[in-house]
């Protein structure tokens, strides 16, 4: 192939997206880090936890997000597209009635919420839920 | 202290000895990520409620560890149980070393 | 059709496929809202207004149905402070003179106002009561002290219909707001109407256009987390619209204010509203 502008183009565009692709799965695995950091690597169940979260959030500063595990000792939530994935641990004293808690959250970009539970019996739970962030109009 | 940090607290005036109870917290914070930059492209320093706990006569019923990615005036719901007339702790720990606390007090019947 | 080319791109944007208003429903603490009312007579173009709250996403509506709920309380809590805080060489506050907040009742629904041939928004009653009867300094017209205070006094009209004066005195206060309102500015020459008119409902971008009420102001944002004053928002239209913005607390935007608030006319106040 000849070196021309043209070409050049094309070959440093797929650079450029060659590139872009291969560090996806790098952002994921902050967030896959983390929580094997948090449950040592063991298994996670999944059903005994819920997350509840808008399917599209009008304003990534301030995005409600509810967690609720019947049985959990704590619950901690992760974003696999922040700067930082940890978002917040819940952890349950004595005198916590159902094990849920709802807060706000700022999310950077459309991405995935991960929430896991840790139960009473040492295992974990695992939930998800893909969120899209707007860009606003004149309201952005 | 940071200023203007003001926390808020909503907790039922009376219950039944062992019924759920719901409450809500808000502090206002502007939780300053430490991801930001200020007009002359200096990063704006880290500065956040890094901690909140809600007890209930000395025993514990939430205690959370927030990272910046919670919102500006950090907002929490969550349910407890309460075997006896008695009072709530809410505190809420700043990364100035700061600590803001409020307390509600609830009958038991 | 002599379109720009621009004009053209900005049109293909909002997305004719888009919902326009919802039909729900607001009740704040149990209080009923109108959300909705028949345009008045004055207005040439809509046969209907809505609240802004009507265009926002069921989990930003209801952030705004429940006061502890509503971030804006935060800062009504500081308005209370502010209230009874002495300030000034009069050695007053406000609650020195206004002993019950509460007596503020309805005062938003007619503000702006003429008052010996001025016309004044609440931020200037505020000043005036700080720089003349409590000998302390005004408050920047957007700051956070004013509009926790303006959040206050506004919270006690809440539920009550908007209801300027558009005659007499005001009216040629209101004919320059209209004329503001229709007129072309900036490198985008769009004007207020162009889209809180003509594609209220629409989409722009990922956002819904609301008709631009200001019958919830201040209004606490989630994009900024804080209390926005009208005149604050009318700066961040005209931003977008790449002109160069009146001042806050100027003529232009205290005539443009009476001119909207008259186009709300009916609509609940909702003082402090959430928006996005």
């Amino acid at each position: 192939m000849k070196l021309t502008r043209r070409n050049l183009l094309i070959l440093s565009s797929a650079g450029v997206a060659a590139t872009a692709m291969g560090s996806l799965p790098a952002f994921a695995s902050l967030t896959d880090d983390a929580i094997t950091e948090l449950t040592g690597g063991a298994a996670l169940g999944e059903g005994a936890i819920t997350l509840t979260a808008p399917e599209i959030a009008e304003n990534g500063n301030t995005v409600p997000i509810e967690v609720d595990a019947p049985g959990a000792v704590a619950i901690t939530l992760f974003a696999d597209g922040n700067p930082v994935p940890n978002v917040a641990t819940f952890k349950f004293g004595p005198l916590s009635a159902s094990r849920s808690a709802s807060t706000r959250i700022r999310l950077a970009t459309t991405q995935n919420v991960v929430a896991i539970a840790q139960m009473e019996d040492g295992s974990f739970q695992k939930a998800s839920a893909n969120i899209k962030v707007t860009i606003g109009g004149c309201g952005g | 202290m940071a200023s203007g940090v003001k926390p808020r607290v909503k907790v039922p005036k009376t219950a039944s000895a062992g019924e759920t109870i719901t409450i809500k917290t808000l502090i206002s914070h502007k939780m300053e990520s430490g991801q930001r930059k200020d007009d002359d492209g200096n990063i704006i320093p880290r500065s956040i409620i890094n901690r909140f706990t809600a007890d209930f006569n000395g025993q514990n019923v939430i205690d959370v560890t927030l990272e910046p990615a919670i919102s500006t005036n950090p907002y929490f719901q969550f349910e407890a149980v309460v075997p006896e007339s008695g009072e709530f702790t809410f505190t809420w720990y700043d990364d100035d070393g700061d600590v803001y606390d409020t307390s509600k007090k609830i009958e038991v019947s | 059709m002599n379109m720009k080319p621009w004009i053209a791109v900005v049109v293909a944007g909002f997305a004719s496929a888009a919902a326009a208003q919802d039909d729900n429903r607001l009740s704040i603490e149990g209080e009923d809202m109108v959300t909705e009312a028949a345009a008045p007579a004055h207005m040439e173009n809509l046969d209907t207004i809505y609240s802004g709250w009507r265009f926002r996403s069921g989990e930003t509506q209801a952030l705004e149905t429940d006061d502890f709920d509503n971030p804006a309380f935060v800062f009504v809590d500081q308005g209370i402070d502010l209230f009874d805080k002495v300030d000034g060489t009069e050695g007053k506050a406000c609650s020195s003179c206004h002993e019950n907040v509460e007596d503020f009742a309805g005062l938003r629904t007619q503000l702006p106002k003429v008052q010996d041939g001025q016309l004044l928004a609440m931020e200037d009653l505020v000043n005036s009561c700080r720089t003349e009867r409590m000998g302390a300094e005004p408050w920047k017209w957007s700051g956070g002290q004013m509009t926790a205070v303006t959040a206050l006094i506004g919270l006690q009209s809440r539920g009550m219909p908007m209801d300027v004066a558009i005659d007499g005195e005001a009216a040629p206060f209101w004919e320059q707001g209209k004329e503001l309102y229709y007129t072309r500015v900036g490198q985008l020459d769009m004007s207020c109407s162009n889209c809180h008119e003509d594609n209220y409902g629409m989409m722009i971008r990922a956002d819904h256009l609301s008709q631009g009420q200001i019958n919830g102001f201040p209004t606490y944002r989630l994009k900024n987390a804080k209390l926005n004053s009208i005149h604050g928002r009318f700066k961040g239209c005209m931003k977008n619209i790449r002109a160069t913005p009146f001042a806050e607390g100027g003529d232009e935007f205290k005539a443009l204010e009476l001119y909207l608030a008259s186009r709300g006319q009916g609509l609940s106040v909702e003082t402090p509203s959430v928006r996005n």
